[in-house]
């Protein structure tokens, strides 16, 4: 997104700054945790042994971390083609629609190793779909990106309202859930694998999808520095009109790369439906792809920093929820407000520091 | 005769009462976005002087004191949001997102540990809201359909209203005539904190008894599309406002009734018509919404 100026040193630029930036972040909600009447230091330590204390816990904390890495990816395409993606929320609810669907029709006729990778292709199939209409619209019709997904996050939560309320409720059911899966449409849990080869850990949702994930971050790796297309869209995102200028079409980059996006963003839904819920139901992004963004901001829109950025919010998710447990008046919104601090200082504020910075590093070496 | 006029006044009468946070915060965007400073921060900081407005006015007794707080926060935001953009030249969309999840969160953790009802406030008594005063509406909405007129002469009449234009389209023409184009974007986006604020207030205690969770629920954002789909101009923008408050109204009394030869109408596709529609604007398939030209860049003064 940004160019390093000249006069910082490199660990400066992306470790230092971002780091302080991180820690503003995380010094406000200290402040309000004590302005709340509750010891912010107490509260760190609940959520750290909340989060890593024993091997239940950092299974929690990587499955809401695979979620992370999904829809942080998904922003940190986008903003690599010079594209804001709000849309995140959507697209992972559209893609778990996928997969729901998929899984609903088919359970019954298809073994397990077939349904697996039919679910994955549904769920970055309607995630990308998702996208490609605003993507389309951005391309072609000059409409902003950010507007049209952020009216495409409501319509994707009209239609599945829709959907889950009228068509898809189980028989004789009172909530707006699907019926459950077959027992073959599930993706296998990470205890079950360990298991096979010996590892014994605790049972939590932890499932095969973290592995996807990881793979996700070394494929958008290859694509954006190794591939054609990955150059391409990166040249649209620093100047699309000397991108054009050098013959690329800018137009099929912006599709290609918000379609990407929205794959990404869908995977998501494959971890909730098809890897921990088995059957669709109403909200189960619960605010991944918003995460998302903070993820991508933090982590500079690198796949190592999305990865590392992804396991500190899956930390705080589920620290957050100990330490609504332990301290009854921090609820767990408490780690929203530290997202919105986060993307605030290490998003918005990004340039807040560095003039001080280069002042100091200035007189340093000169 | 009655039983069909019973049922559209009503419907007026709620059209109205849904739109008047959608106009507040429309104009709101209106005036920040004219001023070339993207506004997606309208619902987080409607929801944010909503829970101070109801917070005050919970603990005061007094509605007055529950607006200035609704102000106050609100103006605060804006603070933040020109800090950071035109301070700072930040990024204006990564600003309003920033606002808008942290008061999503804030208004809940602020709310359980204050109040301890599920992050709700106290039900407010009448004195302490802003109570019909004409025809079954209160202040707030009469100053709604008030200000869209003030807004269009301010920006098209007004010495400083051709400035804030200006500075929207050219800021360089603005800055080479000796204007401050930081001073001017700063009061456009702090006049947006005050009018989002009032949309707040009028959530928390004239349209309801009190704060509850995500009580904005999308309206910011809907306000939003209605100004797109006013073209960044007062009076269609009071157009879209009053058409989406219509749909909306509509929606609550299509709940399962059937029409003739179309049958029930989902209301789920009724309420989706306002984004639907929005996006269809902005495709350029109604007209072409274009947007101020300097929107969203932040301005660099150039020293060679």
């Amino acid at each position: 997104m940004s160019a390093r100026p000249a006069g910082l040193p490199r660990w400066v630029d992306v470790g230092l700054i971002p780091a302080c930036n991180v820690a503003l972040a995380l010094g406000v909600a200290g402040l309000i945790v004590l302005a709340i009447g509750e010891s912010p230091w107490r509260a760190i330590r609940i959520m750290v042994t909340g989060a890593l204390g024993q091997g239940e816990a950092i299974g929690y904390t990587l499955y809401y971390a695979t979620n992370y890495v999904f829809t942080g990816l998904a922003v940190a395409v986008a903003f690599h083609a010079g594209l804001f993606n709000i849309g995140g929320e959507g697209q992972a609810y559209i893609g778990g629609l996928g997969v729901g669907l998929a899984m609903l029709a088919l359970d019954r006729l298809l073994p397990g190793w077939l349904l697996a990778p039919i679910g994955l292709a549904l769920a970055a199939l309607f995630g990308a779909a998702w996208a490609a209409i605003p993507a389309w619209l951005q391309a072609y019709r000059g409409s902003h990106i950010v507007i049209t997904t952020i009216m495409f996050n409501f319509l994707a939560a009209a239609l599945i309202v829709y959907l889950m309320v009228n068509v898809l409720i189980a028989p004789g059911s009172m909530a707006a859930e699907s019926r459950e899966f077959a027992p073959a449409a599930r993706l296998p849990m990470m205890h079950e694998v360990l298991g096979m080869v010996g590892i014994k850990v605790g049972h939590t949702p932890l499932n095969l999808s973290i592995v996807i994930a990881v793979a996700a971050g070394i494929g958008v790796w290859l694509f954006l520095w190794h591939t054609p297309l990955g150059y391409e869209l990166r040249a649209v995102g620093h100047s699309e009109r000397a991108a054009v200028y050098a013959g690329i079409r800018s137009r099929r980059v912006v599709v290609a790369s918000l379609c990407l996006s929205g794959a990404l963003a869908g995977l998501a839904g494959l971890n909730e439906i098809l890897g921990v819920h088995h059957r669709l139901f109403l909200n189960f992004v619960a605010g991944a792809g918003f995460t998302g963004i903070a993820v991508a901001l933090m982590g500079r829109n690198h796949p190592i920093g999305v990865g590392l950025a992804a396991l500190l919010f899956g930390a705080l998710q589920q620290g957050g929820a100990e330490l609504a447990f332990e301290i009854p008046s921090i609820t767990r919104e408490m780690v929203v407000v530290i997202q919105g601090l986060v993307i605030l200082f290490s998003g918005a504020l990004a340039y807040w520091l560095r003039p001080s910075f280069e002042r100091l590093f200035a007189r340093g070496s000169g | 005769m009655d039983e069909l006029l019973v049922p559209l006044l009503s419907t007026l009468g709620a059209t109205l009462r849904v739109a008047t946070p959608l106009i507040l915060c429309a104009m709101a965007g209106l005036v920040s976005e004219r001023s070339g400073v993207i506004d997606i921060g309208l619902e987080g900081k409607m929801l944010a002087a909503a829970f101070s407005a109801a917070a005050m006015a919970a603990v005061s007794g007094s509605a007055w004191a529950g607006l200035g707080a609704g102000i106050l926060t609100a103006v605060m935001l804006s603070g933040v949001h020109g800090f950071a953009c035109i301070t700072h030249k930040g990024d204006q969309v990564v600003s309003g997102v920033a606002i808008n999840i942290l008061v999503s969160g804030l208004t809940i953790v602020l709310g359980m540990a204050w109040f301890q009802r599920g992050g709700q406030t106290p039900q407010l008594p009448p004195e302490a809201r802003f109570m019909p005063v004409w025809l079954g509406h209160n202040l707030m909405v009469y100053f709604a359909l008030g200000l869209v007129p003030l807004v269009a002469w301010v920006l098209g009449g007004t010495r400083f209203g051709l400035r804030l234009r200006a500075v929207g389209e050219n800021p360089q023409a603005v800055d080479t005539a000796g204007i401050s184009v930081e001073g001017l974007r700063y009061r456009a986006v702090l006049i947006g904190g005050v009018l989002t604020g009032i949309a707040g207030t009028y959530l928390a205690i004239a349209q309801n008894a009190g704060f509850s969770r995500d009580m904005s629920a999308g309206q910011g954002y809907i306000a939003l599309a209605a100004m797109i789909f006013g073209k960044w101009r007062p009076w269609p923008t009071l157009g879209a406002c009053l058409m989406f408050g219509l749909l909306d109204a509509v929606a609550i009394r299509l709940q399962g009734v059937a029409i003739a030869g179309i049958g029930e109408v989902p209301v789920q596709l009724v309420q989706a018509l306002p984004y639907a529609l929005t996006v269809i604007l902005l495709a350029g398939f109604i007209g072409k919404a274009v947007a101020p030209r300097a929107i969203g860049v932040p301005y660099v003064k150039d020293r060679t």
